[in-house]
C-alpha cells in the first residue's frame, strides 16, 4: 500500500543541521500492526508525520497505491488526510471548547456534513466506545482514556484505511492504557492499518512487525508473525 | 463546510474566553455607538430645522433694509441708504408671480384690558399674514383689506394672549390698550406654539400704519413676499433686486429666500456629518486595532488546535475563514451592542428631554454595522494568514 523511497528530512537548528530522517525506505503493506520504537529523538514522529502527509520530505519518494505524493500540493495533501489518515497523538489533542460529541464530529464538519447526519453518526460510535453518557462533556470532564478514546473515534469516524499513533499510551495509566491498545488492535482486525510509535516494550512487542529507529534510521524491522494479509 | 459551522466554531472560541470578547468587542462597541447616537442627533437637529424653517412654507422671500454682506450688516456704513417703504412693500406684491406682501413692523408693548396686562410682540402687518405665513385664524377674522392710511384700530390677537387677557371670555368685540392707543380684537389665531425660538402665541397683530405711528417709525423692518410654489425662486429673486434697485438707487436690501437658509443648513449638516463620520473611522479603527491583537493573540494559543484542524485535513482556507468568521463575529457582535447602546442612550435622551429632537437615520446604523464587520474583518485577515500558512507539523509540535 505505501512506498517509502529513500526518504531525507533535516532540520536546521542553530547553524546544526539534524538529520530526523536519513534515507530511510520501508514499505507497508494493507492491514499491517507495525510499531517504531527507538530513543527519543530518533526521528519515530518525523517518520509517522511523514506516512500521514503531515511533513515534506526534502528529497526521497513517497508511493500510496502507485501514486506519488511528494509533488501534490498542499490542499490535495489536507484532502488526502482527511480521507486516508487517521492520527492519534499523546496528548488527546481535543478542542477544549467542544463536547466528545463536538470533537468527534470535527472530520464531518470540515467536509461539509450537515448537522442531522453528524449527530446520528457520532451517537452511534459513542455508544459503541461506551461513552454515550458523556456525548455533551468536555474534555476537561473526561479520564484521560476516555479522552483518547475520543480522540481514536474521532481518527476512525471517516473510515480511513490507515491509523497513526504516536505514543497513544504515553499520557494514560496502565489500565487505560491497555484498554485504548484493545481498542487500536481491534480496528486492525477489523483490516485497518495500524503503525504505532512507542516508548513501552511491552505495547511494541504486541505488534506483527516491529521497527526499531536510530538517529533517523531503520536499524531493525522485524516481522513475528506470517499471518499478516499482505493482500 | 458549512457557514453555519464556521459561526458555531467561531462562537465557541468567543464564549470560551467571554471576558476577552468583551472587552474587544467594547473596542467597537464604542465607535458605533457614538456614531449612531451623533447622527441620531444630527439627524434630529436637521429634520427640527428644516421643520422651523418651511414652518412659514418653503414660497417665501424676506426683503430686510441694509446690505448683509459676509462680514455682517454693514447698512450703516452706507450713507444714502434708504429705508424700506410702505410703497415698496406694494410695489413688490405687482411683481409678476408674487401672490402675497406683508410688509412689516415690530415693536414691545404692554397690552391692558380691564385691569390684566401683558408684555407681548406688536407686530403692524397688512391682511395677508394668513396665506404667507401659514397660520390661521381660530375665531373671527384676521385684519381687514384696507386702505394702510387709513386703517382702523384692529387688532388681531394669538393664542396666549386670549388666555391671559381674557381666560374664560370671548375677546371678540372687546377692547385692548396698547400704549395710548384703543384696538377692537376682531379674531384670534389658531396656537402654533415656538417657531425657532419664537411664541407664535404670544403676538398681537395691528395694522401695519398703525404699528408705524406707535413705535415712531418711517419705515418697515421687513417684507416678507410669497410666490407662486412651482415657479423659478432665482429669478422672482432678480426681479425684486431690480425693481428696490431702480427705486433705491443701489442695492441697500437685503433678499433672504428659504433656499439661501437651507443651502446654509445644508452645508452646517455636511461639516457635523465629516466630523461625526471622522470621529466614527477614528474609534472603529482603534477597535480594529484592539481586533488585531485579540486575533493574534487567539492564533498564538491555538497553534496546536490549527495544528489538529489540518492533520484531520481542514485546508489553509478552511483555517482562514475560520479565524476572519472568528473575526466578524467578534467586531459584529461589538457593532450590534454599540448599535443597541447608541439607540438606547437617544432614545432615553429623548425620553428625559422630550424637546431635544432625535432622528435615527437607518442608512449610517446599517452602514456603520456593515464598515464594523468589515474593519474585524480586515484586522482579522493577518493573524488568520498566519494561522493557515503555520506548516500543521510545527503547529503540531508547539507547546
Ligand atoms: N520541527 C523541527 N524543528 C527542528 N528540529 C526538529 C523538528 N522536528 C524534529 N526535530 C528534530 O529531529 C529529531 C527527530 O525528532 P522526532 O522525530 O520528534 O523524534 P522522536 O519522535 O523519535 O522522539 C530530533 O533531534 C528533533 O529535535
Ligand atoms: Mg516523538
Amino acid at each position: 500500500m505505501i512506498e517509502l523511497q529513500d526518504i531525507c528530512r533535516s532540520f536546521v537548528v542553530g547553524d546544526e543541521t539534524v538529520h530526523a530522517l536519513d534515507h530511510v525506505t520501508l514499505d507497508i503493506a494493507k492491514g499491517e500492526y507495525i510499531s517504531i520504537m527507538g530513543a527519543s529523538g530518533s526521528g519515530k514522529s518525523t517518520l509517522l508525520n511523514m506516512l500521514g502527509l503531515l511533513d515534506e520530505p526534502n528529497s526521497g519518494s513517497y508511493q500510496f497505491q502507485g501514486k506519488e505524493l511528494t509533488t501534490l500540493s498542499e490542499e490535495k495533501r489536507a484532502a488526502f488526510r482527511r480521507e486516508n489518515i487517521g492520527f492519534i497523538f499523546q496528548s488527546f489533542h481535543l478542542i477544549p471548547r467542544l463536547t466528545a460529541a463536538g470533537n468527534l464530529e470535527l472530520p464531518l464538519m470540515l467536509m461539509g456534513m450537515s448537522p442531522a447526519e453528524r449527530r446520528k453518526r457520532s451517537t452511534k460510535v459513542l455508544a459503541d466506545l461506551g461513552l454515550s453518557d458523556r456525548a455533551h462533556h468536555l474534555p476537561k470532564q473526561l479520564s484521560g482514556g476516555q479522552q483518547q478514546r475520543v480522540a481514536i473515534a474521532r481518527a476512525m469516524i471517516l473510515k480511513p484505511p490507515m491509523l497513526l499513533a504516536d505514543e497513544p499510551t504515553g499520557n494514560l495509566d496502565t489500565h487505560s492504557g491497555t484498554e485504548v491498545v484493545k481498542i487500536l488492535e481491534a480496528l486492525n482486525v477489523s483490516g485497518i492499518t495500524l503503525v504505532v510509535v512507542t516508548h513501552d516494550v511491552a505495547l511494541g512487542r504486541r505488534a506483527h512487525r516491529r521497527i526499531r529507529m536510530l538517529d533517523g534510521k531503520i536499524v531493525q524491522d522485524e516481522s513475528s508473525r506470517s499471518n499478516e494479509s499482505a493482500t | 463546510m458549512r457557514t453555519a459551522d464556521y459561526a458555531m466554531l467561531a462562537f465557541s472560541s468567543l464564549r470560551f474566553s467571554r471576558l476577552r470578547t468583551y472587552l474587544t468587542a467594547l473596542g467597537i462597541a464604542v465607535g458605533i455607538a457614538a456614531v449612531v447616537l451623533l447622527t441620531a442627533l444630527g439627524g434630529g437637529a436637521q429634520d427640527y430645522m428644516l421643520g422651523q424653517f418651511t414652518q412659514f412654507g418653503a414660497h417665501i422671500i424676506a426683503v430686510n433694509p441694509g446690505k448683509t454682506t459676509t462680514m455682517g450688516v454693514s447698512g450703516a456704513v452706507i450713507s444714502n441708504i434708504r429705508p424700506l417703504s410702505l410703497e415698496d412693500a406694494e410695489g413688490l406684491r405687482r411683481i409678476p408671480n408674487v401672490r402675497s406682501s406683508v410688509p412689516v413692523v415690530q415693536g414691545n408693548s404692554p397690552v391692558e384690558h380691564g385691569n390684566r396686562t401683558r408684555w407681548t410682540f406688536v407686530i403692524g402687518v397688512n391682511h395677508e399674514v394668513p396665506q404667507t405665513w401659514k397660520i390661521n385664524v381660530a375665531q373671527g377674522r384676521f385684519l381687514p383689506n384696507e386702505k394702510l392710511e387709513q386703517a382702523r384700530n384692529l387688532a388681531v390677537i394669538g393664542y396666549k394672549i386670549k388666555q391671559e387677557l381674557f381666560p374664560g371670555r370671548n375677546p371678540l368685540g372687546e377692547f385692548i390698550r396698547i400704549g395710548q392707543e384703543r384696538f377692537r380684537v376682531i379674531g384670534v389665531m389658531e396656537s402654533k406654539g415656538q417657531v425657532l425660538g419664537f411664541d407664535m402665541d404670544d403676538i398681537v397683530y395691528i395694522p401695519v400704519y398703525r404699528a408705524m405711528s406707535l413705535y415712531n417709525r418711517e419705515s418697515l423692518m421687513e417684507v416678507d413676499l410669497l410666490y407662486a410654489a412651482g415657479r423659478d425662486e432665482k429669478q422672482i429673486v432678480e426681479r425684486i433686486k431690480k425693481y428696490l434697485i431702480e427705486r433705491h438707487g443701489g442695492e441697500d436690501f437685503t433678499i433672504t429666500s428659504q433656499t439661501d437658509i437651507l443651502g446654509t443648513l445644508g452645508s452646517i449638516l455636511t461639516i457635523l456629518t465629516a466630523v461625526v463620520a471622522g470621529l466614527g473611522s477614528i474609534s472603529l479603527l482603534v477597535g480594529g486595532v484592539g481586533i488585531f491583537t485579540i486575533m493574534s493573540i487567539a492564533v498564538n494559543e491555538r497553534i496546536k488546535e490549527i495544528g489538529l484542524l489540518r492533520a484531520l485535513g481542514a485546508s489553509k482556507r478552511q483555517i482562514t475563514l475560520l479565524f476572519l468568521f472568528e473575526a466578524a463575529v467578534l467586531s459584529g457582535l461589538g457593532g450590534v451592542a454599540g448599535m443597541l447602546t447608541g439607540l438606547s442612550i437617544a432614545w432615553l435622551m429623548h425620553f428625559f428631554i422630550p424637546a431635544l429632537p432625535v432622528s435615527v437615520s437607518w442608512d449610517y446604523v446599517l452602514l456603520a454595522e456593515i464598515i464594523a464587520i468589515a474593519t474585524g474583518m480586515v484586522a482579522g485577515l493577518l493573524p488568520a494568514r498566519k494561522a493557515a500558512s503555520m506548516a500543521p507539523v510545527e503547529a503540531l509540535r508547539s507547546e
